[in-house]
């Protein structure tokens, strides 16, 4: 089974697209992040009957799968519009937004667990919307929060393997492609495997354990 | 700049091919759903069983399944597993490769809701004379299905949205694969996906909905 034909060449190309899989993971999270934070703010402020068409419009990427998500985008981009664009900026447009849609949902969950006790203690001693935020809900909140984030983070790096549908070779297309020249697929299949797993894994427990030493008891 | 035409009259006269193909979807997704919980059950008695191969057997399906893409899984299931002279239909690959994610996904939320079940009730059932598998199948297993109902909702959406990696392998029967198929012929990617999507979202709001409803009446005390 060790006995492959695997070239330094071909961990190379592994390792590139490797790189394009934390590119990508990278772009989102940190464009869905900031987004997330926006869109939950917003929903809160707003109330659920105002907030009702941001509510939709954020629901429709959870309820649509990814590739579907891509291949419309990619499809609207270029077919309709026109538009001379790159895979990659397709790819990390659709998994910003479909990151900022489960973030405000985990913002929106971090906000609401802040009690309105506090919030009002808060505002009473004279503090503005701006500082109760800041210094009150942001800590309290990021307690509730982060954990479950950690969690988003590592599945936008998971369904980052899609975007080979918009012609991105991440790490498992790579591995594909590989796969059809070398025809050893268990080998090629364990190592890429093993890449997502060395990454998730420790941050997956460093976030249940984050969850479990700020739980509130 | 538009000078796309829309064409969904076209695009909707293959619609009863993607309500075939949603069938289909529903089909993988439900049994896959099913076998999963089964499975998740019995992973987690292994990691509470106390033997420690079993333990570790559960601990790192459930870790591999929760620390590698989806469609790594159905892949594996697929070529990698083909390596030992064994070859699945596309459908029993992507069914293989969605039962592992929802086994372990269930799993993990199967030992978060056995957390809150205390301790105590399982040696009240032993005092009243039940043996262990009794007192953890009539006392504790109830309770914990009920607990994990809103996180099973969560993942059979999942499950549903998976559905649509089997087109990696090659299947062509759910309602991803015949879309893609149906775009072969016509070229009309938008319209075509923009239906699928429209499509998917009903059944997974449905789905949710209708457990809702369902939590409602059986979860009534």
């Amino acid at each position: 089974m060790f006995d492959t034909t695997l070239s330094l060449t071909d961990v190379i190309f592994l390792a590139k697209g490797a790189g394009i899989t934390i590119l990508v993971t990278a772009i989102s999270v940190v464009i869905g992040t900031v987004l997330g934070i926006l869109f939950g703010i917003i929903r809160v402020q707003l109330g659920a009957v105002l907030a009702a068409p941001l509510t939709f419009f954020l629901d429709i990427f959870r309820s649509v799968p990814l590739l579907i998500q891509l291949v419309l985008a990619n499809a609207f981009m270029g077919m309709v519009l026109q538009l001379q664009l790159s895979g990659f900026f397709v790819a990390c447009m659709v998994l910003s937004l479909y990151t900022a849609a489960y973030c405000a949902e985990i913002v929106r969950g971090g906000i609401d667990a802040v009690p309105k006790t506090t919030r009002r203690a808060a505002r009473s001693l004279g503090m503005s919307w701006g500082q109760d935020m800041r210094h009150i809900v942001l800590p309290l909140a990021t307690r509730v929060a982060l954990p479950s984030w950690i969690g988003l983070a590592l599945g936008v790096m998971k369904d980052s393997a899609l975007v080979y549908v918009v012609q991105v070779t991440e790490l498992l297309k790579s591995t594909q492609i590989l796969i059809t020249r070398l025809q050893e697929p268990l080998f090629l299949l364990l190592i890429c495997g093993a890449f997502y797993f060395i990454i998730s894994f420790p941050l997956a427990r460093f976030g249940g354990y984050l969850e479990k030493r700020w739980s509130n008891d | 700049m538009f000078d796309y035409t829309f064409q969904w009259k076209q695009v909707l006269a293959r619609l009863p091919k993607m309500l075939d193909g949603a069938m289909v979807t529903m089909e993988v997704a439900v049994l896959s759903m099913l076998i999963g919980i089964v499975l998740a059950i019995v992973l987690t008695v292994m990691r509470r069983s106390g033997s420690r191969p079993l333990a570790a057997f559960a601990t790192t399906w459930v870790e591999v399944a929760r620390n590698t893409p989806a469609l790594f899984q159905i892949y594996m299931a697929h070529f990698g597993i083909a390596s030992f002279g064994i070859h699945f239909s596309p459908f029993t690959s992507l069914l293989i490769g969605i039962t592992f994610n929802n086994a372990g996904y269930l799993a993990e939320n199967f030992r978060g809701a056995l957390k809150a079940i205390p301790e105590t009730q399982t040696r009240a059932g032993r005092s009243l004379g039940m043996t262990s598998s009794q007192s953890f199948r009539f006392i504790i297993l109830p309770q914990m299905l009920r607990i994990a109902f809103l996180p099973m909702t969560n993942q059979m959406v999942w499950a549903i949205l998976m559905t649509s990696l089997g087109v990696t392998v090659g299947m062509n029967t759910d309602l991803y694969g015949v879309t893609q198929d149906l775009n072969a012929l016509t070229f009309r990617t938008f319209e075509l996906f923009a239906i699928a999507g429209v499509i998917f979202y009903i059944i997974t709001k449905v789905i949710t909905l209708g457990a809702r409803l369902a939590a409602a009446r059986l979860f009534r005390y």
